[in-house]
Formats: C-alpha cells, sequence, structure tokens
C-alpha cells in the first residue's frame, strides 16, 4: 500500500515540473517576452532604463536561462508581487483566498453527492417510471443550462424581486454587528445562492452516473440470488446493490477532484465571493502578470495533489488498483 | 468485429436504431434549424446587430423588435441570430482542433506503444492538471481575446479525452490484427491499419465531437459573459448577457433571450450526442470497458 503511495509520488514530480514547463509557455506568449511580467512595463521609461532593467532581470538572456531563473524562485514559492498598487506577494493573495475557494467546492461537492445519490437509485428502481422520466429530462436541462444565466435569474428572482436572500459577497455588511449565530445564520444564506446554481449542473451529471451504475448492478446475478434468498427489496436495494454501484461513483468523484479548486471561476465572479476563482478574473483584467501566473501555477499543483489523493483513496477502496499496478497504463 | 470499413448494413442498423428514439430525433431536427438559422442569419435578421439606434434603447419585446433592444438601441433578436454563429463557428472549429489533435496523438501513442505511448500519456496526463477555465484565462490575459483565438485555445485544451479513446481503440485492435499484419507485405499494414482500425475509432469520437461541441459553446458563452471572449460590437450569447445583467431589473429580455438560446442548443447537441451513443451501444459498451482499464 505504501509502496504504491510512494510510486504514485514519485510519478507525479515530473508532472509537476511539466506544470511550470506549461505555465512558462503561457508567460511567453506575453506580447514583451517572457519574463516581462516581473517588471511592470514602464512605456516611459527611458530606453538606458529599460536597457539596464532588462540586463537586471536577465531578459537578455536566452530562454532556457530565464526558465531556470524563473523555476528557482517557483520553488521557493516566490512568485513575485502583484502588479496592483498594494504590492503584496502574490503567494499572500492566494492564501488569503484559498480556503474560501476549497470550502465553497467542497460544500457544492457534499450537497452534490448528497443528492444524487438518492435521486440517482430511485430512479434505477423505478426504471421508465414517472420519476424516472421527469428526473432525466430535469436532469438534461440542469446540464444544459449556464450557470451563469441561472444565478443572474435566480439572483433576480430571489434577491432583488423577493428579497429573501443576498445575492453577493459571504457577509452582510452589519456582520460586525450582529449577535454570532446571527453571523452564521448570515453566512448560510449568503451561501444559499451560489451552492444551488453551482449544484444545479453538477447534479445533473451525478445522478446520471449514479442511475447507469445502479442499474448495471440490478442486473448482475448476485441481486437475483439475494431475491432468490428471499431478502427483502430494501435490503437488496440498500445494502448489496448500493455499495456496489457507488465504486464507479467514487471513481467518478475523484475525477471531479480537479473541479474542486479550479471549477467556480464563474460562480465566485457573478456573486462576488473572494475566492481563487474571481481573483484569476480581477487579475486577467487587470493583467496582472504576476499573480495570473502564480495562481494557475499553485491550482494546477493543487490538482495535482487532489489526484494524488484520490489515487491513494481508491487502492484503499478497491483492492485491484493496488494490487495490479503494472498494467495501468 | 469484421475488420471491414462500415458495411451498408452497419449504417443502416445505426439509423434504424437512431430513429427509434424519437428524443434524439427531434433534438437532431433542432440542431438542424439551429444550423440553418445561423447560416441565413443575414437575411433573416430584420435589423443590423452592430448598429446603435439611441431613439429605441432598452425597449421592451414588441412587433418591431420581437425580442427587445439593448442600451444602445441594437435589435436582440438580430444579435441572437448573429451570435448563434458564432457559437456554431466556435463549437464546430474548437472541437475540430480538438479532434484533429487527439486522434493524432492517440493514434500516435496506441500505434507504437512503449515510450511514445508513454510520453504520450504523460502529456494528457498534465494537461489534464490545469482547470480548463483557469488555463483559457491565463492564455487570455496575454492575449488579446478574439474569436480565433478563443477557437483556438478551446480546441488546444479539450483534445485530451478524443486522444484517450483513439489510443484505446489502436490499443486493442492492434493486438488482434496483429497477426493478419505479420502476414501481409510491409507497406500494405499500414493501409490495412488505417482501414481497419480508423473505421471502428470513428464511433466513439464522434460522439465525443457531439459532445464536445456544447461543452465549447458553454465555455465560449461563458468566457463571453466575463468579458475575456468574443469582445464587442460583435455579439455572442455571452455578450449579450453581459451587458444585460446591469440592466436586468428593467431589461429582462436581455437575459432571457440570450440564456433560452444557449439552452436549447446545448441541450439539443447534448441529446443527439447521447443518441447517437445509444444507437452505437453494443460497440460502446465494449470500448467503454476498454477505456476504464487503459485509463
Amino acid at each position: 500500500m505504501l509502496l504504491f503511495a510512494l510510486r504514485r509520488l514519485v510519478l507525479s514530480v515530473p508532472l509537476l515540473v511539466g506544470i511550470t514547463f506549461i505555465s512558462f509557455l503561457v508567460i511567453s506568449l506575453a506580447p514583451g517576452g517572457p519574463l516581462d511580467f516581473l517588471t511592470p512595463e514602464d512605456p516611459n521609461a527611458s530606453p538606458e532604463v529599460r536597457e539596464r532593467l532588462i540586463r537586471e532581470f536577465g531578459l537578455d538572456q536566452p530562454v532556457y536561462v530565464q526558465y531556470w531563473r524563473w523555476l528557482t524562485r517557483v520553488v521557493r514559492l516566490d512568485f513575485g508581487h502583484t502588479f496592483l498598487p498594494d504590492g503584496k506577494p502574490v503567494l499572500t493573495k492566494i492564501r488569503e483566498r484559498l480556503p474560501i475557494t476549497l470550502f465553497l467546492n467542497i460544500v457544492e461537492m457534499l450537497v452534490i453527492l448528497g443528492l444524487a445519490v438518492p435521486v440517482g437509485v430511485l430512479s434505477a428502481t423505478r426504471q421508465y417510471s414517472l420519476y424516472d422520466k421527469v428526473t432525466t429530462i430535469f436532469v438534461f436541462v440542469g446540464f444544459a443550462t449556464p450557470d451563469f444565466w441561472l444565478a443572474l435569474l435566480l439572483m433576480f428572482l430571489f434577491g432583488v424581486q423577493l428579497g429573501w436572500l443576498p445575492i453577493s459577497g459571504l457577509r452582510s455588511l452589519n456582520w460586525e454587528y450582529l449577535s454570532f449565530w446571527r453571523q452564521q445564520w448570515d453566512f448560510v444564506t449568503h451561501l444559499i445562492l451560489p451552492i444551488g446554481v453551482a449544484t444545479f449542473g453538477g447534479l445533473a451529471g451525478f445522478s446520471r452516473y449514479m442511475r447507469q451504475s445502479m442499474l448495471e448492478v440490478i442486473r448482475q446475478d448476485y441481486i437475483q440470488t439475494a431475491r432468490a434468498k428471499g431478502l427483502s427489496e430494501q435490503t437488496i436495494v440498500g445494502k448489496h446493490a448500493l455499495r456496489n454501484a457507488l465504486l464507479p461513483v467514487v471513481t467518478v468523484l475523484g475525477l471531479s477532484l480537479p473541479g474542486l479548486i479550479g471549477g467556480s471561476v464563474i460562480i465566485e465572479s457573478i456573486f462576488a465571493i473572494p475566492g481563487m476563482g474571481q481573483l484569476m478574473v480581477q487579475s486577467v483584467f487587470a493583467r496582472d502578470y504576476p499573480v495570473v501566473m502564480g495562481n494557475l501555477v499553485i491550482v494546477a499543483s493543487l490538482t495535482l495533489i487532489a489526484n494524488l489523493i484520490a489515487d491513494v483513496a481508491y487502492g484503499l477502496v478497491d483492492p485491484r488498483i493496488r494490487l495490479g499496478g503494472r498494467r495501468r497504463r | 468485429m469484421k475488420g471491414s470499413n462500415a458495411s451498408r448494413g452497419e449504417i443502416r442498423q445505426f439509423w434504424r436504431t437512431f430513429s427509434r428514439n424519437r428524443l434524439a430525433l427531434g433534438a437532431a431536427a433542432v440542431v438542424g434549424a439551429l444550423v440553418v438559422l445561423a447560416v441565413l442569419a443575414p437575411l433573416l435578421a430584420r435589423w443590423d446587430p452592430h448598429r446603435p439606434d439611441t431613439k429605441e434603447i432598452l425597449m421592451p419585446p414588441s412587433t418591431r423588435h420581437w425580442f427587445g433592444t439593448d442600451q444602445l438601441g441594437r435589435d436582440v433578436l438580430s444579435r441572437i441570430l448573429y451570435g448563434s454563429r458564432v457559437s456554431l463557428a466556435v463549437g464546430f472549429v474548437s472541437v475540430g482542433i480538438a479532434t484533429l489533435i487527439g486522434v493524432l496523438l492517440g493514434a500516435a501513442a496506441g500505434y507504437h506503444g512503449g515510450t511514445v505511448d508513454n510520453l504520450i500519456m504523460r502529456m494528457v496526463d498534465l494537461m489534464l492538471v490545469f482547470p480548463r477555465f483557469f488555463l483559457l484565462l491565463a492564455v487570455l490575459a496575454l492575449l488579446t481575446p478574439s474569436i480565433w483565438t478563443i477557437m483556438a485555445i478551446i480546441g488546444m485544451t479539450g483534445w485530451m479525452g478524443v486522444a484517450r479513446l483513439v489510443r484505446v481503440e489502436f490499443l486493442t485492435l492492434r493486438e488482434r490484427e496483429f497477426v493478419i499484419w505479420s502476414e501481409s507485405i510491409g507497406a500494405g499494414a499500414l493501409r490495412v491499419v488505417f482501414r481497419h482500425i480508423l473505421p471502428n475509432a470513428v464511433a466513439p469520437v464522434l460522439v465525443a465531437m457531439t459532445l464536445g461541441i456544447p461543452a465549447a459553446i458553454l465555455t465560449e458563452s461563458g468566457l463571453s459573459f466575463l468579458g475575456l471572449g468574443v469582445q464587442p460590437p460583435y455579439a455572442t450569447w455571452g455578450n449579450i448577457l453581459n451587458d444585460g445583467k446591469d440592466v436586468l431589473e428593467i431589461a429582462w429580455w436581455m437575459t432571457l433571450y440570450p440564456g433560452l438560446a444557449i439552452l436549447l442548443t446545448v441541450l439539443s447537441y447534448n441529446l443527439v450526442g447521447e443518441g447517437i451513443r445509444d444507437a452505437l451501444d453494443p460497440r460502446l459498451r465494449q470500448t467503454r470497458r476498454a477505456m476504464r482499464m487503459g485509463r
């Protein structure tokens, strides 16, 4: 087991290097050339100053030298400072927002799971019934709905017309003056719309997959055996079928882990939630290159780590994976 | 599985199964209609989608402007019609690019195996580690967003699934046809490969393409909504929604109609894709199992 985890870890290292490589490729698209972003372009700078800056920052060096210099900084988690007036280190800005994005996406994932499993299971056990047909339609429509559109509609309906729910940020303006419990409730109400919109689309895929998986399992022989043995339908579905049907769903869950970190860009932007996605959009608009690149590298690396954790978790859950290691690729 | 080209009989069988699925058939009709509307947009649009008209700002839907007008007085319906051209173009071109890259890399990986396969699969893993939207945003920060850039980068970030499908197809069929290869004359083997393996790979790739188009459309409209997609004054559904969000309370038509357009388009393509997948099912079940094994 440990060997399996270690092997996966070792395989991840070249991927980490690859991340920096691809990110560097992206930077080199910048109009001025790679590493131009380290020095905010000052169009008023005289040619001599620019010459000096170029030499100082090594912009006249060949590309691979520049890559190496950048890489050595990244390894120390030094992504430079933001171009914005506050001049904070990029890492600080990212660190401020990471927990929020993670929290948002984890809650979203839990809600989706909590809803998709029963919906999918019920769909499978009542295949072709009215319930199944209605939920299938609902699911397909949910999948096709653009999340920003749904967000706008719900914001309009619940936030503006009805005034039931807040439509931006994570806290009300008077948050500091509220009692502790009021504060928690305030936080929850701020989450309802964003999570609601986010789960609408994700629920579709998951419940469908759950249904599919459940249908395959129900057709298996051992379910027939259980029925022949006289077990109640409840036990069969709840215990035997469900456990096996959940396995591929765990797989899909693992595949969605990358989405945990990078998937909420639009939701964060539209609901003004201070997460990594919103930071990305803002810095892109501001041409704040250090933050853009730092964000990219960190998000990719975190996704890599998430994949690693997911793989190790499968190894724990499904013995076939850790024992059948060699021919996997 | 016979190693011959998809025979007439197989195609007919496919049509028979597909046409039995009324939902998919209806969706296919909608897709067709949308394509026609997009192509004929210049003829169908009553108003110039780019021309502002200060006399008709933010008019609600009427007989003159079926979908109302926006803040610059432009007719929303005409803009939506022209926007469908953008969506169609982005959908087809980016999926085309992605499929091309995916087929080439997947075939190379599956055919050669060994180090080449390893290398390519590593590249796939690497690309998959970057969340798509973040990567797109990062590139757009450094290049000026234009319809060509968008089509190119959506395509270049979406080839991984196709590559895996094609690779698996090559891997499994290579094992089987190997005997025939070793018996045939050198150069002839290559052509045999491309005539026998590729037709079998067409099925899952076709499904991937049909499902890739709506995904590309959603991505493009998302980017346009954020202001980083196709730039004004060009009309694209995401753009209209972006313009409309600030005046949502007084001009609901700017939000409702483009969103419905996206919904309808994406839904139809998805249903068609699912229909194709179901109609090809017996073969696809095999591919799905192989996918799980070949990762």
